[in-house]
């Protein structure tokens, strides 16, 4: 009978070589945007050239597969730390069929241990389930665009901004400055407000793991989102960074209650390369969304 | 309108390569060299002259691929490019130990190098960061690989020959960067849009 092994190696693969549809839709949109003949037009043309071709090959979209991160959801009843090592051999075994490229370095000796399998390597975290189903996102998120995240502490006089949802909008503007290309633009920034450093860096990955059509429930968030998306594609970077209206694909913001005296912005850049599924088991029956 | 790109066959006389310009759009067929960090290192510590074969006149290539051993050879699986920026201290060396046409990498690099592709008629051609797949489907043959042993496969030289690789210049043999240009022109908007 296939167990987490099996079904996490199915999860990896989904999320490395078939890009979700959600992001691929507003790659389309923003192809559709740009002027016929411009090069950010031809740009994203290859990226969903290359997005079909990943799907029907099961190959990887990008050769970074980046780190691995999982967060599940269990419901009362299993073992957390049996379904940990179950996790970590479909990495070992993703990582031998080509799924994932082997990117776990020990930071002084330079070794690769060669299986993605390391210290905090794949992230994995639990919480409990709401109902009776075990449900495991994934998220491979590549180095370059990892390199573009950023943690601004309020107030910043560099960019005139203050502890308020203006002065967080500072932050994302200057952000994506800064990012230009680098991050493979176009990109999806996940964005936490409050919470201590290590935290709210967490929680601005956790909110990648939102779906680029949904809503956000909070109205004012959800407008604050918007008008990022907005103003940010207004920098004209463009897809890879060679201008054009397409910087940004989305923008998800969350936040976490914050001490008096700190006040964090964390923005998280994903590449156009947004690689997360979700696998769902219930009843013995297992599925990848 | 859209604009044909320019077929590029390697080697290419220096001419044809100071003709190039930032925005052209360029489908190179030749021989392409993977080179990353530790590579980069060890071509400016070590000069070797036993890399002069697969690199002269040729292009480097900042890309760490997954590649899949099939029998005595290799079949590349996925291969887009990696930040460039992280050589801009090796690069202008490379390019002109080893008569480099020039670089495939994504990000740009910095003034160094602009100065070093000035000098050596070289160019610096932007991948499709991302592409794996389809930038994979465009080597036709991997021809062999050099220091897999010590570097290991993301790092080692891969000798790739492509057909109608699909590029972008951005920075050319006359100065010229569309990043410098892209952070000037984005630069303007960002003060205008944070009123500063
Ligand atoms: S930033 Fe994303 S798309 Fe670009 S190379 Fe890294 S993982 Fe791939």
């Amino acid at each position: 009978m296939p167990g987490f092994v099996e079904w996490g190696l199915e999860l990896v693969r989904r999320a490395s070589s078939d890009l979700s549809p959600d992001v691929e839709a507003v790659v389309r949109r923003g192809r559709d945007a740009e002027p016929e003949g411009s090069t950010a037009r031809n740009v994203l043309d290859s990226i969903l050239e290359n997005v079909e071709m990943s799907r029907a090959d099961g190959t990887p979209i990008c050769q970074d597969t980046g780190l691995t991160s999982f967060f599940v959801h269990l419901p009362k009843g299993y073992d957390a730390e049996a379904i940990r090592a179950d996790l970590q051999e479909a990495i070992r075994q993703a990582t031998k069929l080509g799924y994932l490229r082997p990117n776990s370095v020990h930071p002084i000796t330079e070794k690769n241990t060669g299986d993605n399998v390391g210290v905090d390597l794949p992230h994995i975290e639990f919480e409990p389930a709401a109902d009776d189903a075990v449900t495991i996102d994934l998220i491979l998120k590549g180095g370059g665009s990892e390199n573009c995240g950023a943690q601004y502490r309020l107030p910043d006089a560099s960019i005139k901004a203050g502890r308020d949802l203006a002065g967080v909008e500072r932050c994302v503007i200057d952000a994506v400055h800064k990012a230009q290309g680098q991050g493979c633009a176009p990109g999806i920034l996940g964005i936490c407000i409050g919470g201590d450093r290590a935290g709210s860096y967490m929680g601005a990955k956790k909110q990648l793991l939102r779906h680029l059509d949904d809503v956000n429930p909070d109205p004012k968030l959800a407008e604050l989102e918007a008008t990022l998306l907005s103003k940010c594609n207004q920098l004209g970077i463009g897809p890879m960074g060679f201008g054009g209206l397409t910087t940004l694909l989305g923008v998800k913001i969350g936040w976490m209650h914050r001490h008096p005296a700190s006040f964090f912005v964390s923005i998280a850049y994903c590449c156009w390369a947004d690689r997360r599924r979700r696998l769902v088991v219930r009843d013995g029956v297992a599925q990848v969304l | 309108m859209k604009k044909e790109p320019i077929r590029l066959v390697l080697p290419a006389s220096e001419e044809t390569l100071r003709a190039l310009r930032i925005g052209d759009e360029v489908l190179i067929t030749g021989t392409v060299v993977t080179a990353r960090d530790m590579a980069h290192k060890y071509m400016v510590e070590k000069k070797p002259d036993s890399l002069r074969d697969i690199l002269t006149g040729g292009l480097i290539y900042h890309c760490g691929p997954i590649m899949v051993k099939e029998g005595d050879g290799w079949r590349i699986v996925s291969a887009g490019p990696t930040t460039s920026s992280r050589e801009e201290p090796y690069q202008a060396d490379v390019i002109e130990t080893y008569r480099l046409a020039g670089v495939i990498g994504k990000g740009g690099m910095g003034e160094k190098t602009s100065a070093g592709l000035k000098k050596c008629g070289a160019v610096y051609f932007h991948a499709v960061g991302g592409a794996g797949t389809l930038l994979a489907k465009r080597v036709k043959k991997v021809r062999e690989v050099r220091m897999l042993e010590e570097f290991g496969v993301p790092e080692a030289f891969w000798v790739l020959e492509v057909v109608d690789f699909p590029v972008v210049v951005t920075m050319d043999s006359v100065g010229g960067s569309l990043h410098r240009e892209v952070l000037e022109a984005s630069s303007i908007q960002r003060k205008e849009l944070l009123g500063l």
